[in-house]
């Protein structure tokens, strides 16, 4: 396959957004705004303070971690659209053991939450995965009928059951102070940064950060990682070859659910400290747009999340200063992935009809 | 000179991505003669029909049908001129008859509906003159393969073909279809019909064709004529230089049984039982060859064996221990390895590197592994060790497997699955597809690894393939073995006979 076409892939994300860029143009135009200065406002909101930088941070963090966990089961050729209840599951047993271990030192506290919540999300995972490697039943069906008993079961839960005493709000109380993670400001401003006190960034970011990172450990590093791209590449060779596919399905899935299940250290650990009913709306599905978007890879992760956090920050401002309703960043970004994943399949055509023309040069008529 | 050539193509060029798959090549074929292209996989004989039939558009060159010139044409341009194509893959509709199959997409009409006398009457009237001896009413979804192949032939007979155009027709034909399928093209022949037909065996060029065109490396290293010609004079215009067609193998000195299996049943795809009691026994030291028309059972007693299909009855046992359904992984590490059928369905991880794909099967033992970590220097180092040890090409490990040539996939799995120096080995179909040269190479390989003292089961639908280098064959006949050969003392009409479910 040539060069030209695997830069070719590279590129496409690139050209996509620049291109729903247009289409977005286009819609502001029709409503009558100047497109430019809508731009303009969209990206002084995302780039023009250090408190938008802030946000937008902010708002990639969860991002990342549901991109991650949708890119790595696409890995293992697995579809996880369970995104959104593996992550309330995590959250919700994050807040529960933050409340329930109150007393632990912060060093014991936090890594112990951060474990819960990724086991949260894993535990989720656990039964799509299973009934996928045992009976065939598809993960895409079995994963969105989990986000419908996390959502619910989520919520009956903490207004039944977990919710703060006293109170009329769906909400947990507030998890144990050592259990909660810094907010980053006051360290942006020992540093020189003048971000404001009440910016909600916080330590999370750099768990996101070592997700990515982990995420692409596992991938490229360990014996499993390597057995996970072996199924997701053609799960029938690896069978050939002795793997266990039916075990790698349920272990990708598990992980996969984790790094949904570590939103909770952003919402629960570092921002609201505490679980609120109905928190996330979207926050999975959205990781499958980033996941998509950057390409099944965890740097792709990180960059998608970063561009989805830019849009989403410098949506409020454009809601704010012109008469575009802040839909349009939610055109924009779909327009964004329906021209990806069209970009991605011209490619991937491209690509199989190169490879069938060197094939069939080669004589290799089956 | 011009008027008598069926087709003259003179020049033509065709060049993809990474290949120069047609380089400046001049076709001749007379008129009424049987012209066979013979090469390599990767030779160019596909890509040059294709671009006479209209399906490939060549950079340069020019292309003349019945003295007319062509340029840019479709296959329906190609069809108008006379010219008919039948391909490697069959496109017929099973719930279809012949007849109806025949003349789909040129029905004669009454009215709005299909003219059912007519269309049987065309389709017995070609079949009785050529000696197809089909009935137009019988559903093809009954028909054995080689009838299936008449009626692609009957169809473009039945557009008017003058040329006819056949990819590797015998691929998937019995010894005695095959003759069958000669006589048919000779009496096409006689009555005045041009045949092309493309083929890599060799025997079947000497004993059916008038004029021979050898390609390799997608230029034209000779035109002769059959009957002036040999398989050997024919191979070393393939290949380029002198190759070994008979394997040199010394005599077998069979040992304890390693491979048993007793009793053994399975069912296929569909639920139906396509293994029905197989027993058979492969001591170290020797080959045994399975022989069969393909679906036979062949595919699903190797996927038992090596752990991927569950027997329903029945026990195979390796080196004394059962391994009856047991995981492929347990099978491996119970000794055996397995050269699978479908070597890109089965055998590789096209998107792995070749350094990826020689450590499959081994990358969780030590020293590629460690504390579950890809142990990276070990494994390039493996790659580096085989491909030196083996030629394979390109020698970059760290190239994708789908940009290597067919023959080196192969050659890669070859080397993977004897680099463990298994007690056992699973060769099935190791060498189709594959050009000259890799089949020299799996077969040294696999006389070696009997040699060294391994058990080889092969499973071949290459009855060369089997007698060549089996010390013992068995013939799978609908789910069972009904008959078993000393190797070097059966004939091919004797297989051949077996393989339909005639007596030995």
């Amino acid at each position: 396959m040539s060069r030209w076409l695997r830069l070719a892939a590279l590129i496409s994300p690139l050209v996509a957004v620049a291109a729903s860029f247009l289409v977005g143009a286009l819609v502001v135009a029709t409503i009558g705004e100047s497109p430019a200065r809508v731009y303009a406002i969209l990206f002084r909101g995302a780039f023009g303070s250090v408190d938008g930088l802030g946000l937008v941070l902010f708002n990639a963090t969860p991002l990342i971690f549901t991109g991650l966990a949708v890119a790595f089961a696409f890995r293992a050729g697995l579809f996880n659209i369970g995104g959104e209840g593996q992550l309330y599951a995590g959250s919700l047993l994050c807040a529960w053991a933050g409340i329930a271990l109150a007393g632990l030192p912060a060093v014991v506290l936090v890594p112990a939450l951060i474990a819960v919540a990724a086991a949260g999300g894993a535990l989720w995972a656990l039964l799509p995965g299973y009934l996928k490697a045992r009976f065939g039943v598809h993960e895409v069906i079995n994963t969105i009928m989990m986000n419908f008993i996390a959502i619910g079961l989520s919520s009956y839960l903490v207004i039944h059951v977990l919710r703060e005493p006293g109170q009329m709000t769906p909400q947990t109380a507030e998890i144990a102070a050592a259990g909660c993670l810094p907010r980053l400001a006051r360290a942006a401003q020992l540093c020189g940064i003048p971000l404001p006190h009440a910016n909600p960034l916080n330590l999370s970011l750099v768990v996101a950060l070592a997700a990515v990172w982990v995420a692409w450990f596992i991938l490229h590093r360990t014996t499993l990682g390597y057995e996970i791209r072996a199924v997701g590449h053609n799960a029938r060779a690896a069978e050939c070859a002795g793997i266990n596919v039916r075990r790698t399905v349920v272990v990708t899935m598990m992980i996969s659910g984790a790094f949904a299940g570590l939103v909770a250290v952003n919402e629960v650990m570092g921002f609201r400290h505490r679980f609120l009913d109905n928190f996330s709306s979207g926050l999975g599905f959205m990781g499958i747009a980033v996941a998509l978007l950057g390409r099944n890879t965890p740097l792709g992760v990180l960059l998608a999340a970063l561009l989805f956090g830019v849009l989403n920050t410098g949506a409020l401002e454009v809601d704010v200063f012109t008469r575009v309703p802040r839909e349009l960043i939610q055109v924009i970004q779909s327009v964004t992935i329906i021209l990806v994943v069209v970009g991605n399949e011209v490619l991937s055509r491209r690509l199989r009809a190169a490879h069938a023309a060197v094939a069939g040069a080669a004589g290799e008529g089956r | 000179m011009a008027a008598d050539l069926a087709i003259e193509m003179r020049g033509v060029t065709k060049r993809y991505p990474r290949v120069l798959a047609n380089d400046r090549v001049d076709l001749e074929v007379r008129a009424g003669e049987i012209h066979a292209i013979v090469g390599e996989n990767g030779a160019g004989k596909s890509t040059l029909v294709k671009a006479l039939y209209g399906l490939v558009a060549p950079d340069a060159g020019t292309i003349r049908i019945a003295g007319r010139e062509v340029s840019r044409h479709r296959p329906s341009d190609a069809i108008r001129l006379g010219v008919g194509m039948v391909h490697q893959h069959f496109m017929l509709v099973d719930t279809l008859t012949v007849a109806e199959n025949v003349v789909l997409g040129l029905e004669p009409r009454r009215g709005a509906l299909l003219d059912r006398p007519a269309a049987r009457r065309a389709v017995q009237g070609l079949s009785s003159e050529y000696g197809l001896d089909l009935d137009p009413d019988e559903r093809v979804e009954n028909l054995s393969v080689g009838l299936e192949q008449r009626v692609e032939i009957l169809k473009v007979l039945y557009r008017g073909a003058r040329i006819l155009i056949l990819d590797e027709p015998t691929a998937v034909l019995t010894p005695r279809e095959a003759r069958e399928l000669f006589a048919i093209l000779r009496a096409l022949c006689d009555a005045g019909r041009t045949i092309v037909f493309i083929t890599h065996k060799l025997d079947e060029v000497i004993r059916l064709a008038d004029r021979v065109t050898v390609m390799r490396d997608g230029r034209v290293t000779g035109v002769v004529q059959a009957r002036e010609t040999t398989e050997a004079e024919l191979a070393h215009m393939m290949v380029g230089r002198e190759v070994l067609l008979r394997v040199d193998r010394g005599r077998s000195r069979p040992a304890e049984p390693v491979l048993e299996v007793r009793g053994l049943r399975a069912e296929g795809r569909k639920g139906v039982e396509v293994v029905r009691g197989v027993d058979l026994t492969v001591r170290a030291g020797e080959i045994v060859g399975i022989a069969g028309v393909q679906g036979n059972g062949q595919t699903e007693l190797v996927e038992v064996v090596a752990g991927l299909r569950r027997a329903s009855a029945g026990r195979v046992t390796l080196a004394g221990r059962d391994v009856t359904n047991r995981r492929p992984g347990e099978v491996r590490r119970a000794g055996a390895a397995h050269i699978p059928e479908d070597r890109q369905a089965r055998g590789l991880v096209l998107e792995f590197t070749v350094e990826e794909n020689l450590v499959l099967g081994r990358h969780r033992d030590a020293p590629y592994s460690r504390r579950g970590l890809v142990a990276r220097e070990a494994v390039r180092g493996r790659a580096v060790a085989l491909i030196r040890k083996h030629d394979l090409r390109p020698g970059d490990p760290a190239v994708l497997t789908a940009d290597l040539s067919g023959g080196n996939q192969q050659k890669l799995i070859v080397a993977r699955e004897l680099s463990g120096r298994p007690s056992l080995l699973v060769a099935s179909q190791p060498t189709r597809g594959v050009d000259i040269g890799a089949v020299e190479f799996v077969h040294r390989s696999l006389v070696a690894m009997r040699d060294a003292g391994a058990a080889v089961l092969l499973v071949s639908a290459e009855l060369s393939e089997i007698m060549s280098l089996s010390d013992r064959i068995g013939v799978m006949y609908r789910g069972a073995i009904v008959a078993w050969f000393p190797g070097g003392a059966v004939t091919e009409e004797e297989l051949g006979a077996c393989m339909t479910g005639g007596a030995p």
